[in-house]
This record gives C-alpha cells, structure tokens and sequence, in this order.
C-alpha cells in the first residue's frame, strides 16, 4: 500500500463529496438528483458493478492489520459529453446510486459545481449529520452519572 | 464416501414445493418484510452478517427470511453468495480509536474520559416476558431521549491510560510493507497462524462455539483473568484506496463491536511485570461474541508471552481454528445425511463375514 501523501486542495475536496456520496441514503440522494431535472449525456468507462472490499482493523486496534470481512460496494466510472469523468464506489448494491454519485463527482469538477453543492451535497450533509447528532444525543442521554454512597466513617 | 444416486427427481421438486409452502406458514398471516427483519430482528442480522463475513443488512435479512430462521443456514447462503463478488481490494484498517459510540463501558475505570455509555443494551432489564409486545398495532414507542449533544465526543481508549504508564503490552503497527496480513478467503488455514489469521478465523466463528471456548477459558481451562477494559460499540468509516484517483476516499460505514481485555500481568527477564491484551472486532452490535472472541484470543497467545501450555481446548490452536467455523462444521457434519449406500454394504458385508466366522470357530470348538 502507498505511504500517505499529502493531497492537493481539489483533492480534498473530491475526497469529501465522494466520501459523502458513499455514504448517502440511496433513496434521498436519488431524490435530490432528480429535482434537478434533466440529467446530462454520458458514456460509460466502466458500467456499475457490485463487488466486496475485504475490511481490516488492527490488532488492539492500534497493531497489526487484519481481515475483518467484507462489505458489498458499488463502482463505476462514466465521461460526460464535455469530456469530464466522474468516479464513484459507494456502499451497497445500489447501481443507480453509483450511477447518480459518478454524475455528481463528474459535475463537482465544472460550472454545475455551485449549484450541486447547494442543492445536492449541502442538503445530504446537513441531513446526515442532523441524523448523527439525534443518535450522539440518544448515547448521551444514557450516559451514567456515578454517585459515591455516603461511607459512615464517623 | 457417498455416491451419487440417481432417481427422486419427483421427490426432491416436491419436497422444495413444500419447503416454500412452509417458509410462507398460515397465509391467512402477514407476510414478513425485508425491511422487517432488518429493522426489528436486527441482532439475528448482525450475527448472520459477522459469521457469514459480509457486511450487507439487506442481504443478510433476505437470507434469514429464505433460510426460514435458520441462522447457520443464513450464513451459508451469505457465504455461497459472497463468493461469487468479484473482490475490489482491500479497505485502510478501520479506526476504532474515532468509532461514533452508541454504547461504551468500561469494567476497569468508573471515570473514564468520554464516560460510561450505556446505548440500546438489554443489560440491567429483567429478563421477564413483556407481554405487553405480544399485542399488534403497539403505539409507537417514544423516542429515546436526547441529551442535547451536538456530536459523538471522543472517545479515548481505555488501554491508553495503562499505557501511558507503560503497564500494558503495546500493540504497534508493523512497517506497512509488512503489514499484509494473510486472508483466509484466499489462501486455506494453514497452522501456525499468525495473530491476524487467528483473528479474521475468529471474528467469523461461530458464537456459540466462540462463546465456550471463552467460557472454558473462565472455568479454570487456561485460565487468565480477564477484565473488559472497554467495550464499543458504534459506527466507524470504511476508507479505501481508489486506484484511478490515486487517494483513499470513504466508501461506506459500519457499525462494529470492539472489546479489549486487560488480562493478568506477567513479567519476565527483559519485561517488568505488566498486563496483557485479549481482541474482540466483529460486525454489528454483537458483544457476547467480541468478548469472547477478545478471551479465546488472549488465550491463544500463550507461546507469545512464554506462558506454559496447560492443554486447555482453548490455548489449542488447531483445535479451536479447525473447529470454530460452522460452515464448514455443517457441511462435514450434515454430508453423514446424503446416501452412503456402498459404504454402508460393505460395513454390512463385513459384519456379517465376521459373525459367520466367528460362528463357524463356535461350531469348532464345540465339535473338539
């Protein structure tokens, strides 16, 4: 495996939105991509196929790596009529959502970029995260409170 | 050895008709949902999704629905299906460290930074029917109540603390280049196993098989006083390495049970005395089994802190490894099931030869 190296800004940020896009709900990300309308011409370079990608933790979790089982994802790869190419792997066996994430990840990198973000990505996160936090407070409100029993020591 | 045999063709397509007429029961019932199972029998998904080493509710309830409950069937049929994915690579090890915890507690410190979470647990109920979940069209239960936090807070390992103090074995990652660990789904089991083998071999055992291991470790076999030092439960990030981008992006979560024990310290010549570790890593919220998975480890890891060999079930590598997949377990144990019809006539023809002569040296010896 390639030692991490630093990545650029665009990187980054492609990073983040296909990270994102991974991790959708289906359903809601098909939702937001169809009010959009129409969807732009494409060609496939690789047409969605569902896979396994073998998951590893670590010893201790913090020691050697090891197999921990695999997780069904979904790829493709797909080139706009403009030229642009769009990547996806997203978890699951959902080829439409793969399809959807690749036209995002291709649009990310042009003018529609904005209006994506805004309409798409912006949405997903803060409804991802709105979900996160209702279940961060629900393990907080079962957080214990220890109290040390009065010790008769008089 | 069994033959084949042919003839029953009849037989079998009936049998497989009764078979669906039996998995659908009363049809005057309502029939049972994927989304059902997944959501309401989610523990049996949890289990089926570990043992059958796939991470996929939807598939894992589908294979409890057609295996009729059946969880060892389920998983046969997640094991038979997850061998014809083409395989993409493999995933970063996860990091547990920045787990989002429904549920953590530790047994070893009251105060731990990040506190004791209890999350979804049956811990502490009373283990009494609720018939009250025997009634259709329940009201909805209310909402569990929210504390009014903005995030998951960290969430420090407990080993850390002891290991700051340098009080526990460390676990130190390997140079990447040596950090390749064997897959059992692509080369067979092959002894001595290194730690991950006997991990990866672990977190896809068998629970209940696990789970004795682990107990007998407990009852005196090898034993070696265990603390949970934590248990986690929660969602982690799977990240991996795109190829054709050259980075690693997220593709997914999941939700993983972590426990790690502190066990009995020992020290030797080169080491002051300091205790040592057990892991448990499985898919879902499936803590019964990634305790036990964290004792049968530590208990295989004998040779490794020099301690002595007692000849318990558990330290036996072979015996625990060879024995702890029920996949393969079934498929040995139910084969006895299927025609041995020529085997059988000639054990047949043997017994008989046997007595006859047997009978014949009577004749013999009374005649003398």
């Amino acid at each position: 495996m390639a030692e991490a190296r630093e990545l650029t800004e665009a990187e980054k940020a492609r990073r983040g939105w296909m990270s994102l896009l991974a991790k959708a709900p289906p359903a809601r990300l098909a939702e937001l991509w169809e009010a959009r309308g129409a969807a732009p011409g494409f060609g496939w370079l690789r047409a969605p196929e569902v896979g396994g990608m073998m998951v590893r933790g670590r010893a201790g979790g913090t020691g050697a790596a090891f197999n921990l089982g695999e997780m069904t994802v979904t790829r493709c790869a797909l080139k706009l009529s403009d030229g642009r190419v769009g990547h996806a792997m997203v978890q699951g066996r959902d080829r439409r959502k793969a399809e959807i994430a690749a036209l995002v990840d291709a649009g990310m990198q042009g003018v529609e970029a904005e209006s994506l973000r805004a309409e798409l990505l912006a949405v997903l996160e803060a409804e991802m995260a709105a979900a996160k936090a209702a279940r961060a407070g629900k393990a907080a409100g079962t957080k214990v409170d220890f109290f040390t029993m009065v010790r008769g020591e008089d | 050895m069994y033959v084949a045999v042919k003839g029953g063709e009849k037989a079998i397509d009936n049998a497989h008709e009764w078979l669906d007429e039996a998995r659908r029961g009363d049809p005057s019932v309502a029939e049972l949902t994927i989304p059902q199972i997944r959501e309401q029998l989610a523990l049996a998904v949890n289990r089926v999704m570990a043992e059958g080493s796939l991470y996929d509710p939807d598939l894992a309830a589908l294979a409890i629905k057609q295996a009729r409950g059946d969880l060892i069937e389920a998983i046969f049929l997640i094991r038979a299906y997850r061998t014809t994915l083409p395989r993409f690579g493999y995933s970063l090890p996860v990091d547990t460290g920045a787990m989002e915890c429904d549920r953590r507690i530790s047994a070893t410190f009251k105060d731990v930074p990040g506190g004791q979470v209890l999350g979804p647990t049956f811990d502490y109920t009373h283990r009494l029917l609720d018939f009250a979940l025997e009634a259709e069209g329940l009201e909805r239960p209310e909402a569990a109540p929210e504390a009014g936090a903005e995030d998951h807070p960290q969430m420090p390992r407990v080993t850390e603390f002891l290991n700051k103090e340098g009080l526990i074995q460390q676990e130190i990652a390997p140079a990447p280049a040596e950090d390749q660990p064997d897959d059992l789904t692509r080369q067979p089991l092959e002894l001595p196993a290194a730690r991950p083998l006997r991990l990866q071999s672990l977190t896809r055992g068998d629970e209940g098989f696990v789970l004795s291991m682990a107990y007998s470790t407990q009852r005196g076999y090898a034993k070696n006083h265990p603390f949970v030092g934590e248990l986690r439960i929660g969602t982690v990030a799977v990240e991996a390495e795109i190829p054709e981008l050259g980075f690693a992006i997220e593709i997914g979560e999941v939700v993983l049970t972590e426990c790690e024990t502190v066990n009995q310290f020992l020290g030797s010549k080169s080491e002051p005395p300091q205790f040592t570790r057990g892991y448990g890593l499985v898919f879902g919220q499936t803590e019964r089994k990634a305790i036990s998975m964290a004792l049968v480890d530590r208990a295989l890891r004998w040779k490794e802190f020099g301690e002595d060999d007692k000849g318990a079930p558990a330290q036996d590598e072979e015996f625990v490894l060879y024995h702890c997949d029920n996949i393969q377990a079934t498929g040995f144990l139910e084969h006895i099931k299927l025609p041995h019809y020529v085997d059988f006539q000639s054990e047949l023809e043997l017994v008989r030869k046997i007595r006859r002569e047997a009978d014949e040296a009577g004749h013999q010896e009374a005649a003398e």
